[in-house]
């Protein structure tokens, strides 16, 4: 009897739910026909909307350098030697911070790529993995130190080590803020270029190893040729991040608008200029203008430097 | 202590309502004081609207800092209502005011020696303007030279944006000459801040600095300074009596003839309480009497250079 009724029950309410599924199903093929168009335009949309963004800010920092250059000549703003804001006249010659950002990002690069990819290959391949996962935390936490308490660190204790060690006559020096900014880029150059050395197929390491290679030659000849892209995005943007860098530099490079010979002597960089300086221009001035230029020659050189990197990246993929 | 929870409870609710009953009062003063600028003053000014929000609770005072340029350029776009200055609008701030329909009512609230400070293992105790101008434009460039040590000299000085910056490079640099082309040499370090100033030259012996008397601490010594004859300390006494050599005003600005609360505040601060605070942080006080007679306050536009 109860299997009866059962069975009844059962073929009385298949059909509504047949009927529910078709439906449903119709509704979902329905939906899948419209939202297919919707979803790719949204995606479409956003992206467009970076290169949009993109492009008002480049025409932005256009507009407003382009109006320093109506009263102030292009030669003397980008092969003046002399930074004098508020002299009278005023000089607008950007070498001297160009010259600084550049020597900072230098010296700042080549501490930190080495030590950075060194680091990376130790935590992907070298380390155990109870140590691989307390350096990776760390890695982290490195990430997350505020660039101010960098800033302030350097003022009370690194300047002054740097400036006994090298016998200076000041530790607030280009040195002192390529160190820090190092300090700074490692965190992204580690976790991307542990990522992309991770990211090597089993395969490559087993096929390393059956030839006969050492654990060392399957590392530098296999595994980090093969993951040389990530590594130079990794680095790249690890530029990208020293380039931009603000408040370490404006606190303990020590801001001297002199062209600097060496990374042990007081430099001013671009970024700094804009720090130190925006708060008091009066909308529309010349020094205000100047401030603009001076963001369009920074927006130049990250945009070289992203171009060279996707350059590489092409390279690296064929 | 249930029973005193609920009366707590009835006590705040009848101050709220006590404060909704008081806020509608027209008679009340009330509203909101945005004070900006020099980085001289900051300390001093934080004070004194301590002390102005303990007598007015219904008016709040934000002050912040970044210069006497920073609080110029606010005021001439029309960002606060008093803008603290270390030194005068220059006239072509005053132009621009004015073409922004901004009309600079000056202020003076205080007097300032700016101070220059060495380390405290530095020999010399004294300079001339005349020294301080061939160090600070790096004509001379040895400690030797002024009876110290054979060290080389590392100058120091504030970013642009300060008011002590410009009134150091008018009176040191360019040695009160208006056609003077002279400039901070271009190895002087820019810092950010008076106290990144004190940080270097306190553990720096090369170092050599100025600054707001208001900075000075026993972490670094502020040299006796010369103008032709003898050499004065910064104090307040030399100061006051304009024997000092480095001395200077400072000024808050406001929008036309101050009004209403910023009108309060501008009182408050020259009064005997208000005055009371810029001794406390290390400066002068305005010898007039608090009120009207606003010490040398010119009308907006005309400001006598």
């Amino acid at each position: 009897m109860p299997a009866e009724t059962n069975d009844s029950t059962i073929r009385t309410s298949i059909k509504p739910q047949a009927l529910a599924l078709g439906f449903y199903a119709s509704m979902k093929r329905l939906w899948r026909r419209i939202s297919e168009p919707i979803i790719e335009s949204c995606i479409r949309l956003s992206g467009l909307v970076v290169v949009i963004f993109v492009f008002l800010i480049f025409l932005f920092l256009l507009r407003d350098s382009l109006s320093l250059f109506r009263h102030y000549p292009l030669t003397q703003f980008l092969f003046g030697h002399k930074w004098l804001p508020i002299s009278d006249p005023p000089q607008f010659g950007v070498i001297p911070l160009l010259f600084g950002s550049v020597l900072v990002t230098l010296w700042a690069v080549l501490i930190c790529v080495p030590l950075g990819v060194g680091s990376a290959m130790f935590i992907a391949e070298v380390a155990p993995k109870a140590i691989k996962n307390v350096l990776k935390s760390f890695v982290e936490i490195l990430a997350a130190i505020p660039s101010v308490v960098l800033g302030f660190l350097g003022i009370i204790w690194l300047g002054p080590v740097l400036r006994d060690t090298f016998h200076l006559s000041t530790g607030m020096c280009g040195l002192t803020g390529s160190l820090l900014l190092a300090f700074m880029a490692l965190p992204t150059i580690i976790s991307i270029s542990e990522d992309a050395l991770t990211g090597v197929p089993r395969t490559y390491r087993e096929a390393a190893y059956g030839l006969g290679a050492t654990r060392w030659q399957t590392l530098w000849r296999v595994i980090l040729p093969s993951a040389s892209s990530g590594i130079v995005a990794a680095v790249m943007l690890g530029i990208g991040r020293v380039v931009g860098e603000t408040m370490v530099v404006l606190m303990v490079t020590g801001n001297a608008p002199a062209i600097p010979t060496s990374i042990l002597q007081p430099l001013r960089t671009l970024t700094a200029t804009i720090a130190g300086e925006m708060g008091e221009t009066v909308g529309g001035s010349e020094h205000y203008y100047a401030l603009f230029a001076v963001g369009l020659v920074l927006f130049v050189i990250t945009f070289i430097i992203n171009f060279v990197a996707d350059l590489f990246l092409r390279r690296a993929r064929k | 202590m249930r029973l005193s929870r609920q009366a707590i409870l009835a006590a705040v609710t009848a101050a709220m309502f006590a404060g909704c009953g008081e806020s509608i009062d027209p008679n009340e003063p009330q509203g909101f004081i945005q004070a900006k600028g020099s980085d001289t003053m900051v300390n001093a000014i934080q004070m004194v609207s301590e002390e102005f929000m303990k007598e007015y609770t219904h008016i709040f005072v934000a002050v912040t800092g970044g210069g006497s340029g920073v609080g110029i350029a606010s005021l001439i776009n029309k960002t606060c209502d008093v803008a603290t200055a270390s030194r005068e609008m220059k006239p072509k701030e005053i132009e621009i005011a004015n073409k922004h329909g901004v009309n600079p009512k000056e202020i003076v609230v205080a007097f300032d020696g700016v101070a220059v400070i060495v380390n405290k293992n530095n020999p010399v105790n004294k300079l001339t303007i005349e020294d301080l101008h061939n160090i600070f434009t790096a004509k001379a460039t040895n400690w030797k030279q002024f009876g110290g040590r054979n060290l080389h000299i590392v100058t120091l000085s504030r970013e642009v944006s300060s008011g002590t910056h410009l009134y150091f490079k008018e009176e040191v640099i360019q040695l009160g000459k208006k056609d003077s082309r002279d400039e901070f040499s271009n190895d002087t370090l820019l810092l950010t801040s008076s106290q990144a100033i004190v940080e270097e030259v306190a553990g720096n012996e090369e170092a050599i600095g100025y600054l707001g008397m208001g900075y000075l601490s026993d972490r670094t010594k502020a040299l006796k300074i010369a103008k032709s004859g003898e050499a004065y300390p910064p104090t307040i006494d030399n100061v006051l009596q304009k024997t000092y050599p480095l001395s200077r005003g400072l000024y808050a600005y406001t929008n036309g003839e101050p009004e209403g609360i910023v009108k309060r505040f501008i009182d408050f601060t020259l009064s005997p309480t208000g005055q009371k605070q810029f001794i406390e942080t290390g400066f002068v006080p305005v010898r007039t009497s608090p009120g009207e007679e606003d010490a040398q306050s010119s009308p907006g536009g005309t400001v006598a250079r």
